[in-house]
């Protein structure tokens, strides 16, 4: 009948035992100073210790075959750990990545060694990964990398930069793209080879670039005659673009994909006290339903992907909605904020806060696939490509 | 099996399309239709879906009934089928038998209220009635002496004035001038929500039609922009077009989201508790803004032949906009979510979303 799917799914009874958990997980951390939930900043000792944490916890690659240290838990138990983690601002930037991508990526195409070698430290929280496709020419449109990987004795030898990578700085694992063939005239998108890259090797160096954020996560990676062994690729040799994008789906519809900018309205509602105007309750009002609405969308995804589907159109419409709605919330908070009258102090630190979600917003219809490649998608799904 | 699938959901929308389509419907200049429909939809039942079997009811699921209410919006079905549905519902809350033949519900608007006198007769007026004039009875709920009540009028007891919403569907204005019910009951399953159960209840029923017919807008808006062919090309081809029409799936989606989570959430526990109230709210307010979207991008990738009358797509864009307005608008049920949020304060926030 309908064209798209969202079922009315509900998180499992167990699902919310185990928030409990990691609510009382969380709670001690910050009661440890280990974060805190009103800073966005976090040093970088208190990060990795936070995601050996975690990963003593075994929150980290939960789903993953328990023969590479993963619990063969269920995407909806990820889901609440994931939820509750971004709820809290907790700093999982040293493990997210691995966790939600590079892992998955590792477990579908990497030999068994390394995932004998890797895995079980991804999920202990002692790795950081980073993603490595961008470049100075090349975002959305991946298949224009040029960073070029030339084969060599027992490897290959990569040369070229790429940009804004997050996390790179401090990652010990990329997995990049890289190109090993040109593109053919019948397949543009020939001719790019996944690989695992050990940050560590030589000729490779990370410059650090500002955001207007005022955070400095982005690094410019430059590669020089760096060495990747054979048993490094990831995949297909030329044949990347194969590798799919069934993960895909995971990374669009997750809670991260709506929760980004959460801590504007909880500010808000904490300031605005509990008989606030007529004017700011009727946009709070406003925006929890939109809220609740992306969330129930959101995990209406999670538990056709637990049952085995591939709902690549609905999480793509997740990811679509629920950013454009988080990059807007710092934005509409700030108009109801307006009929607020708060001393200075407080006001000040409101402002100060709100300012952060403001300036954070522009990348968040951006990273992990634009709106634009995101609507492509869908008009896809809708039979128009 | 998802509900979606049942066997009376493929009836009634198969019933619907054969006997109620609109474009056959408006052209035949007569209402005839509307007695053949009804009797179909009297032999199987579906008028008294929502009323348990030891009232004379069909005895569906609530679920399965609010399935059969989003398939009324995909038809953009001119009969008052949902109206019905919900006045059974009412009724059966003061364990009233439904009687056949169609029916409506008073008040839906949030600022109407009806009273039952002493003498046990009932006052007042309620406004913007849907289908009052075709209704043979309305079930009500008036305030009495001893609490309220519901009660089951002949809609030739009280006096209209005609109204109509942007669909032209009549919106009518009922007069209770001492009206004396044909039964009157203690409204003992109505719950803790009282005369706002109406509204609670009511506001699922149109945010199910709200994202039937936005699934259907995005049907025929698919196949149109593969059909009309500008500068050489269908204009489904064009990027522009394609992203308007992503966007409109994303409008249906969440209208769709929200509608099923809240009719869910009834058919699970109910309108009372704290959930209930979230969850409505939000299919309310949601599914109202995905009607002014929806309707938007449908109506432009259409162009000037969705805007004539003959074309079919203003029966479903008008009653999507139609049905914001009712059982409480967006404003409504954004002043009743946020107070209700604000109230709890902001540490409950969290632990209230992630609940559902």
């Amino acid at each position: 009948m309908s064209v798209l799917h969202f079922d009315a799914a509900r998180l499992p009874a167990h699902c919310q035992e185990l928030r409990k958990e990691v609510r009382a997980f969380l709670a001690s951390e910050i009661a440890a100073v280990v974060f805190d939930p009103d800073r966005a900043e976090v040093g970088s000792t208190n990060a990795d210790a936070f995601a050996r944490h975690v990963g003593a916890r075994g929150w980290i690659g939960m789903t993953w075959p328990k023969q590479y240290g993963g619990q063969e838990r269920s995407f909806l138990e990820r889901y609440v750990v994931t939820e509750e983690m971004r709820i809290a601002n907790a700093p999982v930037r040293r493990f997210f990545v691995a966790d939600r991508q590079s892992g998955p990526t590792l477990i579908r195409y990497a030999n068994e060694k390394i995932k004998q070698d890797i895995l079980p430290r991804i999920v202990r929280g002692e790795l950081c990964f980073c993603i490595g496709m961008s470049e100075p020419n090349s975002g959305s449109d991946l298949f224009a990398a040029r960073t070029k990987a030339s084969k060599t004795e027992g490897g290959w030898l990569i040369n070229g930069t790429k940009v804004w990578i997050s996390s790179a700085h401090h990652a010990d694992y990329m997995i990049g793209l890289f190109r090993t063939s040109s593109s053919t005239k019948e397949n543009r998108r020939h001719g790019l080879t996944s690989f695992l890259v050990d940050m560590k090797t030589s000729g490779i160096t990370c410059k650090s670039i500002g955001q207007m954020s005022g955070q400095r996560d982005f690094n410019e990676v430059i590669f020089e005659n760096a060495f990747i062994p054979d048993d490094h690729v990831i995949g297909e040799v030329d044949g990347a673009w194969k590798q799919a994008t069934s993960e895909l789906a995971y990374e669009r519809s997750g809670p991260e994909r709506f929760l980004e900018t959460y801590r504007a309205l909880l500010a808000f509602v904490k300031v605005a006290g509990e008989r606030p105007d007529v004017r700011m309750t009727v946009g709070l009002g406003r925006l929890v339903a939109q809220l609740h609405t992306l969330r129930r969308m959101s995990v209406s995804v999670a538990g056709m992907l637990e049952a085995g589907r591939e709902p690549i159109v609905e999480a793509a419409i997740v990811k679509d909605l629920g950013t454009v709605w988080e990059q807007g919330l710092p934005h509409r908070v700030r108009e109801l904020a307006a009929f607020l009258d708060l001393d200075e102090e407080d006001e000040d630190a409101f402002q100060d806060n709100l300012a952060f979600e403001l300036k954070i917003a522009p990348k968040l219809t951006i990273q992990g696939g634009t709106t634009e490649i995101l609507r492509g998608i869908i008009a896809r799904g809708l039979g128009l490509r | 099996m998802s509900s979606s699938e049942s066997l009376v959901v493929e009836t009634a929308a198969r019933m619907f399309a054969n006997l109620a389509d609109p474009q056959t419907i408006v052209q035949k200049r007569s209402d005839a239709w509307k007695n053949t429909l009804w009797s179909s939809l009297q032999e199987i039942g579906l008028n008294v879906a929502w009323v348990s079997e030891s009232l004379g009811g069909g005895g569906a699921s609530l679920s399965e009934g609010f399935d059969v209410i989003r398939e009324t919006g995909r038809a953009a079905l001119a009969a008052p089928l949902a109206e019905t549905l919900l006045a059974g519902w009412l009724l059966a809350c003061a364990r009233v038998a439904a009687p056949s033949g169609p029916m409506s519900v008073a008040p839906v608007r949030p600022k109407d209220h009806l009273i039952l006198d002493e003498a046990g007769r009932i006052n007042g007026r309620a406004r913007r009635v849907p289908f009052a004039r075709e209704a043979e009875h309305l079930a009500v709920i008036a305030s009495g002496p001893d609490g309220l009540v519901v009660a089951l009028v002949r809609r030739t007891d009280c006096k209209l004035n005609f109204g109509e919403n942007l669909s032209g569907e009549p919106r009518d204005t009922v007069e209770f001038e001492n009206v004396l019910p044909m039964a009157c009951e203690k409204a003992l399953e109505l719950g803790q929500r009282g005369k706002d159960a109406l509204l609670f209840m009511g506001a699922a029923v149109r945010a199910q039609q709200i994202a039937g017919a936005l699934d259907k807008v995005l049907e025929l808006t698919v196949r149109y922009s593969m059909e009309r062919v500008a500068f050489g090309k269908p204009i489904s081809k064009f990027q522009a077009v394609q992203h308007n029409l992503a966007r409109l799936g994303g409008e249906v989606a969440a209208a769709a989201a929200a509608a099923a989570s809240a009719a869910d959430a009834i058919a699970e526990t109910g309108l009372d508790g704290e959930a209930a109230l979230l969850e409505i709210a939000a299919a309310k307010i949601r599914s109202g803004e995905a009607a002014e979207a929806g309707s938007g991008i449908a109506h432009q990738v259409h162009g000037a032949i969705g805007y004539t009358d003959e074309h079919v797509l203003h029966r479903f864009t008008l009653r999507m906009l139609s049905w914001r307005d009712e059982v409480g608008d967006e404003t409504f049920w954004c002043l009743k979510l946020g107070e209700f949020i604000a109230a709890r304060g902001s540490a409950e926030l969290w632990p209230l979303l992630a609940s559902r």
